[in-house]
């Protein structure tokens, strides 16, 4: 009995910082969260309660609010698959016995390194300016520059490239799912005449699924909460015409800008909520695509 | 065996014109940050700058505004330093629990972290700011650093995993030898992770060096600011077309970055390819 007791003290010692925090940091903002999205609240004056108005100002008579939500879903349904698209191929690409290969792992990364810096975000801003290298390169290649800060749809387009463009992390995670999966099954379905594409969905694509999995899950949630590179580009505007006001720069401007702390407080709710639906609807649909191997790999 | 050559030759053409494509904007950025103001976007087509100057440097160096880019980059490391310590003191001895220590409720605590590696930060960030305005924290590093010691959901959850694959024949014999269970963790397992606080080390270095959020939010007076802060600050100045100082201080601002990922490369591979730790 009392080396259990003693057991349990040693447990809580060692795990107390978390639970300090957690009730600090995280379960106490939480309930204040969810308490301040039913108010009017300006920091300043007390909250006032005001029942579902936010909800119902959010979905009624916010349309920069939908309007927003709506480019955060086409940036991340966009830019999270092509980011896996891209991190497969190129990982599939480098998955050979060339020497070379840790060289262009690095090259590949680098942008996944300093993606989210302020310093990238201004490097791109400058890239698809007016007289940008992007345009210079539009126009040799006989095509219309394109004014990316003159139309909300391609100020979008330029977030979601930014984001493509760091599909590195993603390529390593791959890469490492890949070189587990054993030659011999490349080798044996070889001996039985399979084709690339034939090898490519009945071996790699199940046996990298709990891996694009797992990598789809983290990259929505990601995606959904990205900041920096709007902020930045927009210069903390979301324009042109809110074409870059993601829902965490809405969200964040609805509270630190406008001091609506009470309906930025709801939107973070119903972000929860949609982040926590995609998840699970991600995960629900993995039954049906994801393969474990039977002896319980992961 | 000609044919094979070829392949290898149009293999590599084609990754490598791809990685090249893929960092030309970085390498355009660097190039740029030598050439004067008026020529970056004039010559924008050619990367040579020419002439070749450093001057940007120096007046990127000597700061917009009241304070020099040094004094930002001190900012800086020390906010970096501060959330270091306290995330290698904290996950270490959080992950030690989890990992090794039985007690009632150590699955729920478990339980608990794993979702809170999931939590939007935006659904705490409101409250957050209104308890820490309370304390009376506004414009210093303690909103950011304070949590640090804490535990990071990451962190605790590598530095888990990675105590897992210690065989637990070395924790006995240290029981034997006389050792108590802080014992175990001070003698045994802190010198064995020293790999994975390696990783835990270089992407709080990576996560904090970039943190916009924290700084715009916490931080208003410009001798406070980091270096994302004073980035953010020279484009959003309008009156300011200094190209030049701007890139050059990106540039800087992206130097300990490249340092770190060159001396620590494995340690950066392993982690995102073992935890899936984003980059």
């Amino acid at each position: 009995m009392q080396t259990h007791m003693k057991q349990n003290l040693w447990g809580y010692l060692f795990i107390g910082p978390f639970i300090i925090g957690f009730l600090a940091f995280t379960i106490i903002p939480i309930i204040a969260s969810f308490y301040f999205s039913f108010t009017s609240y300006d920091l300043f004056n007390s909250p006032e309660w005001i029942g579902l108005d936010n909800f119902k100002e959010m979905f009624t008579s916010d349309p920069r609010y939908l309007h927003s939500l709506k480019i955060t879903f086409i940036y991340v349904f966009a830019g999270v698959p092509l980011r896996l698209l891209f991190a497969l191929v190129v990982a599939m690409l480098l998955n050979t016995a060339s020497r070379a290969v840790g060289l262009y792992r690095t090259l590949y990364y680098l942008p996944s390194l300093i993606g989210g810096s302020v310093a990238v975000a201004i490097m791109w801003r400058q890239i698809f300016g007016d007289d940008g290298i992007v345009n210079l390169a539009l126009m040799t290649m006989g095509i219309d520059p394109v004014r990316w800060f003159g139309n909300p749809t391609a100020a979008l387009w330029m977030l979601i490239f930014l984001s493509v463009w760091q599909f590195g992390s993603s390529m390593l995670i791959f890469l490492a799912g890949l070189k587990s999966i054993p030659q011999s099954y490349y080798e044996a379905a070889s001996v039985d005449g399979a084709s690339f594409f034939q090898k490519f969905f009945n071996i790699t694509i199940p046996m990298l699924s709990p891996v694009i999995l797992f990598n789809a899950v983290m990259q929505t949630i990601a995606a959904f909460m990205t900041f920096v590179p709007a902020y930045i580009i927009s210069k903390g505007t979301g324009g042109p015409l809110d074409g870059t006001l993601l829902y965490s720069l809405y969200l964040f401007k609805q509270g630190f800008e406008f001091f609506h702390m009470g309906y930025a407080s709801a939107m973070a709710w119903v972000m929860l909520v949609i982040i926590g639906i995609l998840t699970s609807l991600i995960f629900f649909s993995s039954k049906y695509w994801v393969h474990y191997e039977s002896e319980g790999g992961r | 065996m000609q044919a094979k050559y070829l392949k290898k030759i149009i293999y590599h053409l084609i990754v490598g014109c791809f990685a090249i494509l893929l960092l030309y904007p970085v390498i355009w950025l660097i190039m740029s940050s030598f050439k004067s103001s008026e020529k970056i976007f004039a010559t924008a087509e050619s990367l040579i700058p020419q002439p070749f100057i450093l001057g940007n440097y120096a007046q990127g160096w000597a700061g917009f505004g009241d304070y020099g880019f040094d004094t930002y980059i001190l900012n800086t490391f020390i906010f970096v330093i501060l959330v270091l310590i306290g995330h290698l003191i904290s996950c270490s001895l959080i992950a030690f629990g989890f990992a090794r220590l039985k007690f009632a409720g150590r699955s729920f605590w478990f339980a608990i972290m794993i979702l809170t590696l999931m939590l939007p930060y935006e659904v705490v960030m409101i409250p957050q700011y209104i308890i820490f305005a309370q304390l009376d924290w506004l414009n210093s590093l303690k909103p950011l650093v304070v949590p640090a010691y804490f535990g990071h959901p990451f962190f605790i959850f590598l530095l888990v995993q990675f105590i897992r694959t210690i065989p637990r024949e070395l924790d006995e014999a240290a029981i034997i030898d006389g050792c108590n269970t802080f014992g175990i963790y001070r003698r045994i397992i802190l010198p064995l992770i020293v790999p994975a606080l390696a990783t835990t080390s270089i992407f709080t270095f990576y996560w904090t060096w970039d943190n916009l959020l924290g700084p715009v939010l916490y931080l208003n007076s410009p001798s406070k600011y980091t270096v994302s802060m004073a980035l953010n600050m020279f484009l959003s100045n309008e009156t300011v077309s200094n190209w030049g100082a701007m890139f050059a201080m990106s540039v800087v601002s992206l130097i300990p970055v490249f340092i770190i990922f060159f001396i620590f490369q494995r340690y950066v591979v392993d982690g995102i390819s073992t935890s899936g730790l984003k980059g």
